[in-house]
């Protein structure tokens, strides 16, 4: 078989291969919930009910969406300049740390400001963790996915260092965690009374800044330029070493953000299991979202309501709530060949 | 040459078609191979040749029309059946892996998968008895990366003979050689041919199909439009066959030149891979001139055009600009020194293939001219690039269309756009019509002509020796990372450049120079 | 000095080997698909499937050696979606992997629920035993360092010199090398470019998924989630470092191995109560890290690794 290039794809085209996509996973959702015992229409609609049924199981899938917001972000920067950023997770990690230390009374200082200064410093932390990795990448040519990979086992060790040492919670009876924020440093709710914090606003926020910076700026351009063909950027003047260290700042400090929202805003202190692997799951939303950064959001919206009403159904029905990692696994691989094949067709030579 | 004999054709293409989305690039082209025939396949570059040639190796699969090698029908779209029947092709881009050796190049493919174990002393030996038979000299335990261009060659046609090829199919096969080592390839083919091979020789010099052909087939648009016997034919006749009623290359007014506008002076860089860098070169490219560069690929034009580019930095020796020695170098300096730069290669160099014609075309000027404070200014960019698509004759549906969607041609015409819309002072041609159709190269040729005219100074680096002459004020040769003296336009002949390019000639020139 | 101790007796080198055998395994497997041209970084996944995959066959009933072909094939079935997704597809090798290993992974767990629910702790098999080599077993020092392992640790040094002679001395070991170094070479030789780079993905991720099931069948006797643990990023830095050799790798994954088991070893002495045992747990990743910068440099890549052919290509 070959690959022809299509050179304008048909609206139809676009429009039904994705279609496909989703309608493969969901068929083969259906058949593993079959196999699990559970009826698959009962099944997938418990997880819409779960996900959406309810003001408070809106709520859960908005809370739930913010981090993979955050990282769903980090991730579509930094695979659109092509650095391959799979340390989203410990970039988390690093922002939950730099607010477990500052917000826990360290730094006395009103709201507004403690706030400002934990996010940025937050950012920073996140920036530096994979600015190594990317300095590894364009002075010696090391491979950032495997650095980055090995960088979230390296980091979750530190963390668990950290909180059984130095940030541990005197008041935690033995159990490693690190002690509550003081109020200043929490992120207030949106609207009294309904469980939602700033975070998710701030994600939102986040998602506008990095499309702006993509449309409109030099930066968005070079980074851009840089991912879809580094030689000819570096041919043309771009400063591709740069751009790419650029990228890691960027990409870094946004994943830092998930870290700084879920501790100031949803937890109120550091765990051990602060983030059942959002950072690997942002990827799966930065390419359902085909690393547009408006896209990112609507990608992450869906990526929590799969995760949230499947533990809803896992409750009600029992089938495993492992249902929805595979969903979204399925719905990647199934979606990224589906866009392929919109900008291709399958000759049979 | 042996007299033709006339049996059953060896080799029989009937009425193939092949079309590629939209456009046709073969059309009912039929003709027949005889026995120790040896057939030129003359075409400009678009006409169709080299697709011709990969319908009937197998590597791509007709819409129409059937091959037939022996009297055997060839199933299609498969390479190994080709293989198998005697069909060998030498591609003209090189199809061999640089980190294996020569033997192991040549016995790819040539035992089953499923053999237990490689003969290689077996093999050794049969490639030796080959090179010595056809007077292919390499060395079998060589690795390919460690190979110069003709030797490479020599490896191509090996591959075709370890395997008992009976039709030998060379695509352009004298574009990477010296005159001398055509010479070579030319006693090559006619010992083939006295062994009973056929051959179907693809070229577009015309010399060249005169000197080893019995017998000539004129392609033009993917149409097979005329037959000739050699021998009843000569090179004015062909051209005309060839290019058809279309544009004629441009006329060369004699050149003005004026002030050297970039010096290199006993300059050095690094080699690039197996490449050689530059070994003490002495340069000067003057106002009003086109400075050409004749030499046989990989032997030292990539470094020069790295280092003219701001990709590469000098490790030793004096580079001035406009008579200021350069100090800090990058793509960027040299943009912003005037040095108007055409890459080698469009596709992987010259431009972003997902990007549209607008975002290519300010590729190298975003940032001085179509942004402020880090700003984009779209519609600033916007309408530069519907003004460069009008003044360069840039076919294409807009501004907004991406460019890997462009022929060629117009991928060309836009980077010229590009880089001469800001009145360069100093123009790098690196192989600027590589590829491109006739219509194509007379247009880049044409304005390249008309820069040197308006006082740029015009470096135009070719493996294409007519080229180079056909439009050099003076030239260079480059061989092993040296260049030659300069040569004014009319005081050497192909054979006498040949010397130098085959790295003759240096000797007691290395301190001169 | 505890470390030369250590670093003498025949029972730390014995650990090593038995550590390094499933990274030698997975490091083979990756090698294969490397070699072809194709990164495989679904390999987390596979090792976890593979060693689900063996340990719950053994536990349904089969002998361990049907154990150890369920893990291989379980492996070769996941390599032939990451290579109808990789190869004729050509899309990119990095998220084709990164989805592989979620797909594998959360698969495997939602197996494991599914057939095991409610179950608290794992069942335990009947693992491979240590099988002592009549006579070498004897020989002192070597003999208990090397000769007194279980038969998937034998077979893992078997699979080295295995893959070692086919890449080497086999036409298809050097149609696999020519695929990895130029598509193009093999196409032109009338070889099938796809039908190669598929079958070493496939046949690399089988035997990952059979250094995966080494975790369930023969270092343990049971499956735990977090079993794989980062071993399959190990083994791709492994590679590097083995500068895709199979021989040198080898090298390394036992270098690497005994590292390990001397960092485990340490944690016991006085150095383990005054360092954090986090500190040593995180040695085996940073020393990936740094055996990929050190061979960053000299390494010869396979030079059309991650490059996608599509044939006929204009």
């Amino acid at each position: 078989m070959r690959l022809e290039p299509i050179a304008n794809p048909s609206l139809a085209r676009r429009l039904t291969l994705p279609a496909l996509a989703i309608a493969a996973t969901i068929l083969i959702a259906s058949l593993l919930a079959m196999i699990a015992g559970g009826n698959p229409m009962a099944v997938l609609g418990q997880i819409l009910v779960g996900a959406f049924g309810s003001k408070f199981a809106l709520l859960e899938t908005l809370n739930r969406a913010t981090p993979l917001i955050f990282t769903g972000l980090a991730i579509a920067v930094a695979f659109r300049a092509k650095l391959w950023n799979i340390g989203a997770e410990a970039q988390l990690y690093a922002g939950a740390v730099v607010v477990a230390v500052l917000g826990t009374g360290a730094l006395q200082l009103p709201a507004p400001a403690l706030l400002t200064i934990m996010a940025l410093a937050a950012m920073m932390a996140g920036a530096f963790l994979l600015l190594v990795p990317a300095l590894l990448k364009t002075r010696l040519g090391v491979d950032e996915v495997v650095t980055t990979l090995l960088f979230n086992f390296i980091f979750l060790l530190f963390v668990s260092y950290l909180l059984e040492g130095p940030l541990k919670d005197p008041m935690g009876m033995g159990w490693p965690k690190s002690a509550r924020l003081t109020p200043e440093a929490r992120l207030p709710r949106i609207v009294d009374g309904l469980r939602l914090h700033w975070g998710f606003a701030l994600a939102l926020i986040a998602a506008a800044i990095v499309w702006i910076i993509d449309a409109k700026t030099t930066l968005g351009f070079e980074m851009r330029a840089v991912g879809q063909n580094a030689e000819a950027a570096r041919f043309a003047g771009i400063p591709v070493t740069k751009v790419i260290l650029k990228t890691a700042l960027l990409s870094g400090g946004l994943a830092a953000l998930a870290g700084f929202s879920e501790v100031a805003g949803l937890k109120g202190s550091l765990t051990l299991d602060l983030s059942p692997g959002f950072g690997y799951t942002g990827i799966v939303v930065a390419m359902l979202a085909l690393l547009h950064p408006l896209g990112v959001v609507v990608a992450a919206l869906f990526v929590a309501a799969i995760f949230v009403g499947a533990d809803s159904m896992s409750r009600a029905i029992g089938v495993p709530s492992y249902l929805a990692d595979i969903m979204l696994a399925t719905a990647l691989l199934c979606m990224v060949l589906a866009i392929l094949l919109t900008k291709f067709r399958v000759r049979r030579d | 040459m042996s007299g033709v004999e006339s049996a059953q054709p060896v080799l029989r293409l009937q009425n193939i078609t092949k079309r590629f989305g939209s456009v046709t690039a073969n059309e009912a082209v039929t003709f027949d191979l005889a026995k120790g025939e040896v057939i030129a396949l003359l075409g400009e570059n678009g006409a169709g040749k080299t697709t011709l040639m990969n319908i009937l190796f197998g590597q791509y699969t007709a819409d129409e029309g059937t091959v037939t090698v022996f009297g055997n029908l060839l199933p299609p779209g498969n390479p190994r059946a080709a293989l198998d029947a005697g069909v060998g092709m030498v591609h003209q881009h090189f199809t061999l892996a640089e980190n294996l050796t020569v033997w192991e190049n040549i016995v790819l493919g040539a035992q089953p998968l499923h053999a237990p174990r490689l003969r290689a002393g077996a093999a050794k030996a049969k490639i030796r008895a080959l090179s010595e038979e056809f007077q292919l000299k390499v060395d079998p335990d060589a690795k390919i990366g460690a190979l110069t261009v003709g030797e490479r060659q020599r490896v191509e046609i090996l591959k075709a003979l370890y395997r008992d090829a009976r039709i030998l199919i060379l695509d352009e096969p004298t574009a990477v050689l010296t005159p001398q080592e055509t010479d070579a390839l030319f006693a090559t083919l006619r010992t083939a041919i006295n062994l009973g091979l056929s051959i179907v020789f693809i070229s577009h010099k015309l010399h060249e199909v005169m000197a080893i052909s019995n017998r000539v087939l004129v392609l033009r648009h993917g149409k097979l439009v005329a037959e000739r016997a050699t021998l009843d034919t000569d090179r004015a006749e062909l051209s005309a066959l060839m290019v058809g009623a279309e544009t004629s290359a441009p006329d060369l007014a004699p050149a003005t030149p004026g002030a050297a506008l970039l010096t290199l002076s006993d300059l050095s860089t690094p080699s690039i891979g197996t490449a050689p860098g530059l070994r003490h070169a002495n340069l000067a490219l003057r106002a009003g001139q086109i400075t050409g560069l004749a030499g046989v690929s990989g032997n030292g034009q990539a470094a020069l055009s790295d280092l003219i580019s701001g990709l590469v930095t000098p490790q030793s020796g004096q580079f001035e600009i406009a008579g200021n020695t350069v100090a800090t170098w990058s793509p960027r300096n040299a943009i912003g020194q005037g040095i108007a730069r055409i890459p080698e290669d469009r596709h992987k160099t010259g431009t972003i293939a997902d990007f549209d014609l607008t975002e290519n075309t300010i590729l190298e000027t975003y940032a001085t001219q179509f942004s402020k404070r880090g700003w984009m200014n779209w519609r600033k960019a916007k309408a530069h690039a519907e003004s460069l698509i009008e003044t360069y004759d840039v076919r294409c549906s807009g501004p907004d269309s991406r460019i890997r969607l462009l022929s060629g041609g117009n991928m060309q015409k836009l980077i010229l756009g590009r880089v001469l819309e800001n009145a360069p002072r100093i123009i790098l041609a690196n192989q600027p019509v590589r590829g491109l159709d006739i219509g194509a190269v007379n247009y880049v040729h044409g304005r390249l002509a008309a820069a040197r005219d308006a006082g740029a100074a015009v470096l135009l680096i070719s493996e294409d020796l007519d080229e180079i002459m056909r439009l050099s004020d003076v030239i260079h040769v480059i061989s092993d990372g040296r260049l030659s003296p300069e040569f004014a336009r009319g005081t050497m002949q192909p054979e006498q450049l040949g010397v130098w390019m085959a790295g003759d000639g240096f000797e007691g020139c290395d301190h001169a120079a | 000095m505890e470390l030369f101790e250590i670093l003498t007796s025949a029972a730390f080198w014995a650990a090593a080997i038995r550590i390094a055998s499933p990274l030698i395994f997975a490091t083979m497997g990756e090698l294969i698909c490397e070699r072809a041209g194709v990164l495989n970084l679904g390999i987390e996944g596979i090792m976890v499937a593979g060693a689900f995959a063996g340990w719950i066959a053994v536990w349904a009933g089969l002998p361990l050696w049907g154990g150890v072909s369920v893990a291989f094939l379980v492996g070769v079935g996941l390599g032939g979606i990451h290579s109808i997704l990789s190869v004729p597809f050509g899309l990119s090798q990095h998220v084709v992997g990164i989805g592989l290993t979620l797909l594998a992974t959360s698969a495997t767990f939602y197996t494991y629920r599914v057939m095991l629910p409610e179950v608290s702790t794992p069942p335990k098999i009947d693992a491979f035993q240590p099988f002592h080599i009549p006579f070498l077993s004897e020989i002192p020092f070597f003999g208990p360092a090397l000769f007194q392992q279980t038969a998937l640790t034998y077979l893992a040094f078997i699979l080295v010199a295995v893959v070692s002679f086919t890449l080497y001395r086999t036409p298809l070991g050097l149609a696999v090398r020519a695929a990895g170094e130029s598509p193009a070479a093999v196409a032109a030789q009338g070889l099938s470019v796809t039908a190669i780079r598929m079958g070493a993905v496939m046949v690399g991720s089988g035997c990952m998924a059979v250094g995966g099931a080494f975790l369930t069948m023969s270092a343990f006797d049971s499956f735990f989630f977090d079993m794989v643990n980062g071993r399959g990023w190990i083994c791709i830095a492994l590679v590097v470092f083995g500068a895709w050799r199979p021989g040198k790798a080898l090298f390394g994954a036992i270098l690497f191995a005994a590292f390990d088991a001397l960092q485990i070893r340490l944690q016991q002495t006085g150095i383990g109560a005054v360092v954090p045992y986090q500190v040593f747990l995180m040695m085996p990743y940073i020393l990936s890290i740094i055996a990929l910068i050190v061979m960053s440099r000299r390494a010869e890549v396979p030079a059309a690794l991650m490059v996608p052919f599509n044939k006929g290509e204009r």
